[in-house]
């Protein structure tokens, strides 16, 4: 299986070059090549996932020689364990919903095909990022994903907040992809390879590690600057600033960046070379995983307080991510890499099926995202409603019938148990109360109460897209079979340990703590809101209730604390003073020094032309005539035309050759 | 397997000449300078290929030489555009039928 690995992100890929290469008219075909591309992906990945499941903790990797340089040997592979296979298959069949999600959604969009074919390049290489068992491969297909996302995010081009978001997203990501590339130099100046798994000498393994293990700084110093680049990806703090602009791109991007790819691509990141981070560790704990928790709480606690000062529905849907992938970064830290992968996956269900809910509700109300103008949405679009208050239940946390609450659990059970510190255990708990505060505001606001402005004329949108909404929804709810600690085959599956069913491990007093949380949560956000939207005693209908009450604090949410303008103000202003520098420099300090060579040769010039004048002139006016009289004739050759110059130097060189083959 | 040195020369000849029509039929200067890049890129190639069959192919001279080249390129273009974008803002034309200015 894994030699016919490396055509999971061909299949994808291939299509999408077919599909760039037709014409704009051909909207069946590109959709059919799309979704085909998709489903024979989804159907490999499903192959190999199967073979994985032969012998627990399975692992099987392919190397080649990518080329030789002197003495230096380049080698590239692909690796297929549980990590992998797992991520393909959420990855295809994600992505493959959300392809058949915009055949709906794009269906009046000019420019239908080429999106079509980014959807489909964005997917295989993702696709290729997962399967790469080379630091050097990985890093290509993660820099294919950044562009994908750079032409996604940017596909309204025209309007101009897009093509900002583009390359604010492009080039956010590209400071952290700059730490990601040092750590990677270092790492192959230390161990002298990039493969993960070689036999035994990649750099994951024992062979590589103990060229690293004498200084276990330097792993954690490769570790961190690696996780620079996983923090730009993945929207942790202070790098996240990219995630909520994203939301300009067309709706069904927005699920695929937040959902299958892109952002699962930095906790995946972090996953895969979890073995640098782990060097030196005593009791599982080494200093860069504690950098990777504190970044993970301060990412999860802050996103998600914003979140509740948006009015925009995806922009709440942005920090919802961003707050859930820094959940997933604490989990890493802590020791739970399982339970944070797990996470990833189901978050990927629920999250893309909240966004194409999200992308469902704009679509019936014509484009308004503003939640203030939506409400009573309920009645008007029942399976949008439905499947979007499944997805909020599996983002919310709540125990039992959801995926997310499974895998939420999980990671606060790792978190708990910390050797460290206890904060974050109490920290995460209490994003876990926000998570589900600002998903109830979200859902009181859309789909409850009166409708106002935007909702009057909503409709239910068509079968193509509800149909992913449908699936995607029981995905949130079934993927609990395989999580629940009564039969957690998942967790098992990932850390290569026997499963075994014990149905008294379904109660645990954790279950009972994130049950109270969640309901506190919910409870508090109906309480809060459950007049959102309507006047009550001086309060006006558009003002949030909490802004009534707090308007500082509201201020300060609604305007994602200022980071961006802080980040306005210091690091573009740096930038800014520092191109402003180089510009005076050019501009008088080389210029002066120009001119003033200048003004010497000019000085010199006028003494030569005065003893010019005085000089002997008739003989060479005698001599200018006649060459005149030759340059005119001449002349006639030059036209002008920088083609036919070129012209001229290509028969020039042809008759070179044709001499040189004749003398010889 | 490896295709032998002929093929690299025809593709590479190949490579050049597509590059030299460009160059020379297309109107616009831009698609002249990726024609220009293209007979570069057809160098780089023979670079190469002499090298890796040449008999004692372990110092990588062809494979320094291309990569000066490709620097080279990237400077190349770098001022090509630059002036593309210059006679763009003087002329607002890029045809370069129309830039005679230098006519003898």
């Amino acid at each position: 299986m894994v030699d016919y690995l490396w055509m999971i992100p061909a299949v994808p890929l291939g299509a999408s070059l077919v599909i760039l290469s037709l014409s704009n008219a051909r909207r069946k075909s590109a959709t059919a090549l799309a979704v085909i591309g998709q489903v024979l992906a989804l159907a490999m990945s499903v192959l190999a996932f199967a073979a994985t499941l032969q012998v627990p903790g399975f692992r099987a990797v392919r190397n080649f020689t990518w080329f030789t340089f002197g003495e230096q040997t380049l080698r590239l592979g692909s690796v297929l364990d549980p990590l992998a296979a797992a991520m393909l298959v959420m990855i295809t069949l994600v992505g493959l919903w959300i392809f058949v999600f915009s055949v709906g959604y794009m269906a009046e969009d000019k420019n239908f095909t080429r999106f079509f074919a980014y959807l489909s390049f964005f997917s295989g290489a993702m696709l290729g990022l997962v399967i790469a068992n080379s630091l050097l491969l990985l890093f290509i297909f993660w820099e294919l994903v950044g562009l994908a996302s750079y032409l996604l995010i940017g596909f309204w081009i025209e309007r101009p907040g897009a093509a900002a978001a583009a390359k604010k997203a492009f080039i956010t990501t590209r400071i952290g992809d700059m730490g990601f590339f040092l750590g990677m130099l270092w790492l192959y100046g230390r161990s002298g390879t990039l493969l993960f798994y070689d036999g035994g000498n990649g750099c994951l393994e024992n062979g590589g590690l103990a060229m690293l293990g004498t200084s276990p700084a330097v792993a954690g110093f490769i570790a961190l600057l690696i996780f620079c680049g996983a923090a730009g990806k993945s929207g942790q703090f202070p790098l996240h600033v990219w995630l909520p602009d994203a939301m300009e791109g067309p709706t069904p991007v927005s699920a695929l960046i937040h959902a299958a790819t892109m952002v699962a691509a930095g906790v995946f990141l972090v996953a895969r070379v979890y073995p640098l981070f782990l060097l030196g560790a005593i009791n599982g704990v080494t200093s860069s995983l504690t950098v990777v928790v504190w970044i993970g709480v301060t990412t999860a606690l802050m996103a998600a307080l914003i979140a509740i000062a948006q009015e925009d529905i995806k922009r709440i849907l942005a920090y919802s991510t961003i707050s859930q992938l820094g959940l997933m970064m604490v989990s890493l830290g802590v020791g739970g890499v399982a339970a944070g992968i797990m996470h990833l996956l189901t978050h990927g269900f629920f999250k893309a099926l909240l966004f194409l809910g999200a992308g469902s509700v704009i679509h019936g109300c014509h484009g308004e995202q503003d939640i203030r103008k939506m409400g009573g949405l309920r009645g008007l679009m029942p399976v949008t409603f439905v499947t979007y208050a499944i997805g909020m239940m599996a983002l919310s946390g709540v125990p039992l019938f959801f995926s997310g609450g499974w895998t939420k659990e999980e990671i606060l059970h790792a978190t708990a148990h910390w050797p460290r510190s206890h904060a974050p255990y109490y920290l995460m708990l209490a994003g876990v109360v926000l998570t589900a505060l600002y998903m109830t505001r979200q859902i009181i606001y859309v789909f409850f109460g009166n409708p106002r402005a935007a909702a009057e004329r909503a409709h239910e949108s068509p079968r193509v897209m509800t149909m992913p909404l449908i699936v995607l929804a029981l995905c949130a709810i079934f993927l609990s079979v395989v999580l629940t600690p009564a039969w957690p085959w998942l967790h098992a599956y990932l850390t290569g340990e026997p499963v075994r069913f014990e149905i008294t491990r379904l109660l645990q007093p954790m279950l009972f703590i994130s049950l109270a949380v969640v309901g506190a949560g919910i409870g508090v956000g109906i309480w809060i809101y459950r007049k959102a939207g309507v006047p009550d005693r001086d309060r006006p209908a558009e003002i949030d209730p909490l802004e009534y009450a707090q308007p500082g604090l509201f201020r300060f949410l609604a305007n994602k604390m200022w980071i961006d303008e802080f980040y306005e103000g210091t690091v573009v202003a740096f930038s800014w003073i520092g191109a402003r520098f180089s510009d005076w420099m050019d501009r008088y300090f080389w210029d002066g020094l120009v001119r003033g060579f200048g003004a010497i040769g000019q000085l010199f010039g006028t003494f030569t032309a005065s003893v010019d004048e005085r000089g002997i002139n008739a003989g060479v006016d005698e001599t200018t005539a006649g060459t005149r009289g030759l340059g005119r004739v001449i002349s006639a050759a030059h036209s002008g035309q920088i083609q036919t110059y070129l012209g001229a130097i290509a028969i020039g060189m042809l008759a070179l050759l044709l001499l040189y083959a004749w003398l010889a | 397997m490896t295709p032998s040195l002929q093929v690299f020369l025809i593709v590479s000849a190949a490579v050049f000449s597509i590059g030299l029509l460009a160059a020379l039929s297309r109107r616009h200067a831009i698609f002249i300078l990726i024609g220009i890049e293209m007979m570069l890129a057809a160098a780089n190639l023979n670079f190469i290929a002499f090298w890796r069959f040449n008999p004692q192919p372990k110092q990588p001279i062809g494979v320094m030489i291309a990569l000066f080249a490709i620097a080279i390129a990237a400077a190349e273009a770098a001022v090509g555009l630059a002036l593309v974008i210059a006679v763009y803002r003087h002329y607002r034309t890029t045809n370069v039928d129309q830039l005679d200015q230098l006519k003898g």
